[in-house]
């Protein structure tokens, strides 16, 4: 019995450490280690990005689902001269901070990134958050969208109508944010969507935001997961829910969930993909290339209803991967769809974002 | 005097030394191995766990960016009186730093540190930082002013002034509600952005109120279990001790599809036409929530001490009282409660100092009312990133739980507890 | 605790209410841990019990989220790597844990309670502070994301069990007898071997159980430094929790309180042991 027991000992430490030893060894051949925001939208990004390149240049992805605090992990990680990450998928907002901190590489658009088929070169093509060291890849949104079946007279279509309990009655769920939600306030407030910045600009403009979003808080469920608007939706836990445009799209085609979008007042955001410092080699250079070219970008709305950041994709726009549904009338950048957005100013939230997270935090605790 | 008793009295081994001096002599090598056996675990504790939470906590205070990446302007600074816009040489420190910062790509971590001190603090460094490149030559005062008018303002300067030292307090006045204003007088926060000390608030009661309900609980079925017969007891001990056994989240879990709106209490009362369709009752993502699971959760820490406790009582003293006329609510009251109150008082301050410091379950199902003071540490460590005010938070509550420890270790003594 | 005979009414109706009492409370403990288990052969994905179950219809209950935590990578994986951190850092806590309990018990033992503070600080400090400070601390020494860093943490976390458990044990031991042993020519050896470890083997067992459970157990640090590589079971249930429950969680509830029942016997059955070794009443 005590052999057998110091056996097992020496046996499972050896195991423990060559276990450890492998995991280092195989990091350091032909893997990347990619960070993204998991769920639907890792599975798109697989999809139309690594799945290709892997079977071109067995490249091996890791990917790991802490896109949310993608800022907190690279901050760290320079900080600690020890960096593990080699491409985080980021917003636009929090790549400028990382920009200025230094802490993510330089891009040159240019000599990196493909040109469009036509020509144009990359930095004339993508849409727009091009802060130097941010590489947009998508344009999403973040708008709200109920359940049908609560709703069977007349059907919330506005900003205003979600702030409106009485006329629509229910529980909503918000992010667990300022981000949107201020702007939103506004808007039901009854500023007109392109000014709600310069409102916001103001001490009035804010006591303003918060003033409205008291007359609903009691009736808030908050979510901090992306996949949990879609879910609460499906339970009827709330009747309206603030999400992202492609978790309501996945669930209505999916999951045949009876939800509609309301386009008026959605939130349109870049989100791309920034280099940790450190990690800009050649293989990486190779890859960020093809991942973000015109064909590339536009496949990857087969699989999620985002917008490629690239003029030069929406052309290209197809139909759904798995249900040959139509992509174009569900893309946030679709006309039809792109009539009242807000566009996110990522600038203005990089420098009130400590005092709005403060402001809201008290106002939650209140 | 002294002198001549011990060389009197002293008795000496057989090969002629001292018998104080082997013996201390032998002590010391006990002591020695002693020490020996335990330094592995020590050292590995100092390593492992104890500098990194020592660090952690330290970043509360420390505060290198300004002090760092613009030694110029700091030593410029040193004797500016705080009256009147600073001369000419600080704004040429300014713009040196500045263009130096923006080479080094380091000038980010400025502007990240002082827009935690004043909002619109990043967009005043980034932006002056980029024209500063561009300036040619001196005076520079007029031309940064037009830059930003910020640089016109002597609040700013005053900030910069105030955090240009390698440590700060700022933080941890931060942590409680304050703030420094440009006068350099600490004052209360405008009542919209107070937050934390309501939180601590909030943090020490709720494990208050959890230690409370847990004794109340704990209590009769401690009683039961100690006064059953063994067989019968060790049976119904699986009961606590399954719970305790049960891992953290497997409760947690348990508890929201228990309580949710859609859960299986609110469904049993809508079939029992209690609570109708529209009424489901709210119990979870609020306080309710957070106390009932944490209660749940940690009974099992206040039971076992109290059990192990009552076990010792002999029954024949309640006997006693009782058989010399004693009315058995004042028996019980006057005899046996007192003979518990150490048990009580271990059980309570273990659930208190756990629940404290509970992160998971709150953040689970405490939904924005629930939640305690570990989740705002969080919520800075990984959202917002001010992890100089995590790590002042974090010292705050580690000194409280420190203070109630040791008031732990003076009443019961750590190494009387017992586990399972 | 039987009522006695010449109870009066009243007496008789406190007797009884406390009863009641008592079975409410441990129905508080134990329903919430025994009503996953039906729920999770629920065929809907529904957290409820729905009509069939309650019928005890057999079309009501299925394995399919069994099926589909056996058939999924990520979980597994997760198991793997749960285990595989678990023994190892149990084995370290254990080793070092035991060691140390060894030295404490001891009556020469210099700066006995400021050590043992020390010692068992990680029990003590709330987990947040821990795992922020580890996270940083972890990451400048290049052990964040790794197993090496997971297991060192939870090593960490489990070692104030050990060293509880097993000076607890070392606290009746009577340090005469190893000097019996040695005046009648033992070898320190040997009185280790023969005398001490018998006698605080239970107390090590159990201590190790508590480390194994404390870091199979464990989330909150494995949030902040484990790596895609080193996703553990709890932490695969966090996030799955945080996001969506799907009803695969309540799966591994369940198999989780199957260990839990198992190394709550396995204890069960030292404590038996230990007590008849030590000529107490034998449960």
């Amino acid at each position: 019995m005590k052999k057998l027991l110091k056996r097992t000992v020496v046996a499972t430490a050896i195991a423990a450490v060559s276990m450890t030893m492998a995991t280092t060894a195989v990091q350091a051949a032909d893997t990347m280690t990619v960070v993204s925001w998991g769920g639907s939208y890792t599975k798109s990004q697989e999809r139309a990005y690594q799945e290709p390149w892997t079977k071109m240049h067995g490249t091996k992805f890791l990917s790991e689902d802490k896109a949310g605090t993608g800022l907190a992990g690279i901050r760290s990680q320079v900080e600690a001269n020890n960096v593990t990450w080699d491409l985080v998928d980021m917003l636009e907002g929090d790549s400028m901070i990382a920009c200025d901190e230094g802490l993510i590489e330089e891009i040159d658009y240019d000599t990196i990134l493909a040109a469009a088929p036509d020509g144009t070169p990359a930095s004339k093509d993508f849409l727009g958050g091009m802060n130097g060291c941010f590489i947009p890849q998508i344009v999403y949104a973040t708008l709200f969208a109920y359940n049908d079946e609560l709703f069977t007279g007349e059907k919330p279509s506005t900003i205003a109508d979600i702030f409106d309990l009485e006329k629509f009655p229910g529980k909503r769920s918000l992010q667990k944010v300022p981000d949107g939600n201020l702007e939103w306030a506004l808007m039901a407030s009854g500023v007109p969507a392109d000014k709600v910045y310069e409102k916001l600009d103001t001490e009035e403009g804010i006591a303003m935001a918060f003033k409205k979003l008291d007359e609903i808080k009691d009736s808030v469920v908050w979510w901090e997961a992306g996949a949990q608007p879609p879910q609460l939706l499906a339970d009827k836990e709330v009747s309206i829910a603030s999400g992202f445009n492609g978790r309501f799209f996945g669930a209505q085609v999916n999951e045949k969930q009876p939800f509609t979008i309301i386009w008026d007042g959605q939130l349109a955001e870049i989100d791309g993909w920034v280099v940790p410092k450190g990690k800009l080699t050649e293989d990486l250079k190779a890859y960020l290339k093809f991942a973000t070219d015109t064909q590339r970008l536009a496949d990857q709305s087969k699989y999620i209803s985002y917008g490629p950041a690239r003029a030069s994709s929406a052309a290209l726009v197809g139909k759904h991967a798995d249900t040959g549904i139509d992509m174009k009338p569900h893309m946030p950048t679709n006309p039809e769809n792109f009539k009242n957005p807000i566009i996110k100013n990522a600038e203005w939230w990089a420098n009130n974002k400590d005092d709005m997270n403060e402001r809201f935090n008290a106002w939650l605790a209140k | 005097m002294a002198n001549t008793y011990s060389k009197v009295g002293e008795m000496t081994t057989n090969d002629g030394v001292p018998l104080k001096v082997s013996l201390r002599r032998s002590q010391r090598k006990l002591k020695l191995w002693a020490f020996l056996l335990v330094a592995p675990l020590l050292v590995f504790i100092l390593v492992s766990f104890i500098i990194p939470v020592v660090n952690m906590t330290m970043r509360g205070v420390e505060n290198p960016q300004v002090a760092n990446i613009m030694p110029n302007v700091v030593e410029t600074l040193e004797n500016w009186q705080g009256t009147e816009l600073p001369d000419e040489a600080v704004y040429a420190a300014l713009v040196t730093d500045l263009t130096m910062g923006r080479k080094n790509k380091n000038i980010g971590k400025v502007a990240t540190r002082l827009n935690y001190e004043r909002s619109g603090m990043r967009r005043v460094i980034t932006g002056s930082a980029r024209k500063a490149a561009k300036l040619k030559e001196g005076p520079y005062k007029e031309q940064m002013i037009k830059i930003n008018k910020a640089w016109g303002d002597i609040g700013v300067w005053s900030l910069i002034k105030r955090e240009s030292g390698t440590f700060t307090s700022s933080y941890l006045i931060s942590s409680v509600d304050r703030k420094t204003n440009d006068a350099g007088e600490v004052v209360a926060k405008v009542e919209s952005k107070q937050i934390y000390v309501n939180l601590f608030g909030k943090t020490l009661l709720m494990s208050f109120s959890i230690t409370i309900i847990c004794i109340v609980l704990a209590f009769p079925i401690a009683y039961l279990l100690a006064t059953l017969p063994l067989a019968k007891s060790n049976l119904l001990m699986i009961l606590v001790l399954l719970p305790f056994w049960t891992s953290l989240l497997v409760r947690t879990t348990t508890w929201i599809v228990l309580l949710q709106s859609q859960g299986v209490i609110n469904d049993l009362l809508v079939w029992m036409h209690i609570i109708d369709e529209d009424g489901r009752l709210q119990m979870i993502y609020n306080q309710t929530g957070t106390i009932i699971a944490m209660t749940h959760i940690l009974l099992p820490f206040m039971v076992l001490p109290l059990y192990s406790v009552m076990k010792t009582i002999p029954p024949t003293y309640m006997r006693a009282a009782l058989s010399l006329g004693a009315n058995p609510v004042t028996a019980f009251i006057k005899v046996y409660i007192p003979m518990t109150v150490s048990g009580i008082g271990a059980g309570s301050l273990l659930v208190f100092i756990l629940s404290i410091g509970y992160y998971i379950t709150p953040a689970l199902v405490g939904g924005q009312s629930g939640l305690l003071i570990s989740n705002m540490i969080a919520y800075h460590m990984q959202n917002s990133l001010n992890w100089g005010l995590a790590g002042a938070l974090g010292f705050i509550l580690l000194v409280i739980v420190l203070i109630f420890y040791a008031l732990f270790n003076k009443v019961i003594g750590i190494d009387k507890m017992k586990m399972g | 605790m039987a009522i006695p005979i010449y109870a009066g009414k009243l007496e008789r109706t406190w007797y009884y209410s406390y009863r009641v009492i008592c079975t409410l409370i441990f129905l508080f403990l134990i329903l919430p841990i025994l009503i996953i288990i039906p729920l999770s052969f629920n065929v809907q994905p529904y957290f409820t019990f729905t009509p069939e179950m309650m019928s005890l219809d057999p079309a009501g209950y299925s394995l399919r989220w069994y099926e589909e935590f056996f058939a999924s990578e990520v979980w597994m994986k997760s198991i793997k790597n749960s285990f595989s951190v678990a023994i190892a850092s149990t084995i370290l806590a254990t080793t070092l844990g035991t060691l140390a309990a060894l030295g404490l018990s001891r009556p020469e033992m210099p700066y006995r309670a400021l050590i043992m503070s020390i010692l068992i600080s990680p029990m003590i400090v709330p987990l947040i502070i821990s795992a922020a400070g580890m996270f940083f601390f972890y990451s400048s020494v290049n052990l964040a994301g790794s197993f090496l860093g997971l297991i060192l943490a939870h090593t960490a976390l489990g070692i104030p069990f050990v060293v509880i458990t097993v000076t607890a044990t070392l606290s009746g031991f009577d340090y005469s007898l190893t000097r019996a042993a040695a005046s009648l020519g033992a070898s320190p050896r040997t009185v280790f071997f023969k005398i001490m470890l018998p006698l605080v083997t239970p107390g090590v067992i159990s201590g190790a159980l508590f480390a194994f459970i404390t870091s199979f157990d464990e989330v909150v640090v494995a949030i902040f430094i484990a790596g895609p590589e080193q996703r553990t079971i709890p932490l695969q249930m966090w996030g799955g929790i945080r996001e969506q429950i799907s009803p695969t969680i309540l799966a591994v509830a369940t198999i989780l309180v199957a260990i839990s029942i198992m190394l709550l016997t396995v204890l069960e059955l030292l404590r038996r042991r230990s007590e008849k070794q030590r000529g107490l009443t034998p449960g």
